[in-house]
């Protein structure tokens, strides 16, 4: 019963502060990982290429999932439930001045410093799975060798995938997903 | 009680053709809310997500709850996002309960090991994207140096960051540094 209360109320948190959508909640679920112990940041990688790679909004899916492999069915919905409850309720009060909260300066000007915020979340939670899928810290700190350090597999898919997301014209406009099942098939494929 | 239902299946379909949310989902939203059942024009949606996007959680809830609320009030904005949602629900169960049973599978292990190099570069890419439109000149650049720093060296909530950021952005606006 308290697991199910700790998640809603961790989600009613991401709910409420998370600004920009998608990968907005991501730093959220970073800082749950390391209070709670609930997953991984592996694991939280993981859930968030399926999260990217089956229908619905990232947020909602990633939320599903965390509850998911925290507390089953049940679980899943609590989350779920934690983390649409804040945008319902803030909606329902604004819905009627919806034109006044809008055009209001004081939340233009919120809003002109909660941008880069999120951006910066965002760009710190990435790091941690940079640090986790490219470089190998532990076996770097049991040989203390550097070249142990890296993931050359890893290093040249990312630039491959860096190539091919930006600058390659046939390529860049392709789905995520795309990307997602093609990585999996070389993963396997040259065992990473 | 039927424009409930209505409501739920409407955004249940636009739960399900929405891949990653955000701009993808408004083709999908237009054709079901503007097309077919006529609850708001063309103008009206664009409006409702603009605030779905300033407003704190995930766009596409706040989309659905602001669309179902003008259509059938408070029990409409609550069936619309329960629909949204419906989706994720069913398969992401379904998805992470046949994942937990072949995690441990060799071949498994070296698949999300090279998704997760493909996840660094999705997220890279979507701060390059969110960079673009968020940091417009020099105070908002020194308000990310700021949160990223601080927030890879020190272990403090995001709470906090999005808290003095929101006050730094009305700060600096009345101060008259902002757009320079």
């Amino acid at each position: 019963m308290m697991l199910y209360l700790r998640l809603f109320w961790e989600f009613f948190k991401t709910g409420l502060f998370s600004v920009g959508g998608g990968m907005a909640t991501l730093p959220f679920l970073y800082d749950m990982s390391a209070k709670t112990g609930w997953f991984s940041t592996a694991q939280l990688a993981d859930m968030i290429a399926v999260s990217e790679s089956t229908p619905g909004p990232i947020g909602v899916n990633m939320a599903t999932y965390v509850g998911f492999s925290t507390a089953g069915v049940l679980g899943a919905v609590i989350a779920t439930l934690g983390l649409i409850t804040p945008s319902i309720v803030v909606i329902l009060l604004i819905a009627r001045v919806l034109h006044a909260f809008r055009q209001n300066r004081y939340v233009d000007a919120a809003f002109y410093g909660l941008r880069p915020c999120s951006v910066g979340l965002i760009a710190a939670a990435g790091l941690l799975v940079v640090k986790i899928a490219l470089f190998n810290v532990e076996l770097f700190h049991s040989t203390g060798a550097f070249l142990d350090l890296l993931r050359p597999k890893a290093l040249l898919l990312a630039a491959l995938l860096l190539v091919l997301t930006n600058a390659v014209k046939a390529t860049k406009k392709l789905h995520p997903i795309i990307f997602i099942l093609s990585s999996a098939v070389l993963g396997v494929l040259f065992s990473f | 009680m039927k424009i409930l239902l209505q409501l739920f299946a409407a955004f249940a379909r636009v739960g399900v053709m929405t891949f990653g949310g955000g701009y993808a989902m408004i083709p999908i939203l237009e054709r079901e809310i503007v097309d077919r059942h006529g609850w708001a024009t063309s103008e009206e949606l664009m409006d409702y997500y603009a605030v779905g996007q300033c407003t704190p959680g995930v766009i596409a809830v706040n989309t659905a709850t602001f669309v179902g609320y003008s259509v059938a009030g408070v029990p409409g904005g609550i069936m619309a996002t329960l629909g949204v949602v419906f989706p994720s629900l069913v398969i992401i169960t379904l998805i992470a309960g046949i994942l937990t049973n072949f995690a441990d599978l060799p071949a498994v292990k070296s698949a999300f090991a090279a998704i997760r190099v493909c996840v660094c570069v999705l997220i890279f890419n979507a701060v390059v994207k969110l960079w673009k439109k968020a940091v417009p000149d020099k105070a908002a650049l020194l308000l990310f140096l700021l949160v990223f720093l601080f927030s890879v060296f020190l272990d403090v909530s995001p709470i906090v960051f999005v808290v003095l950021c929101a006050v730094a952005g009305i700060v600096l606006t009345r101060m008259g540094v902002r757009g320079k």
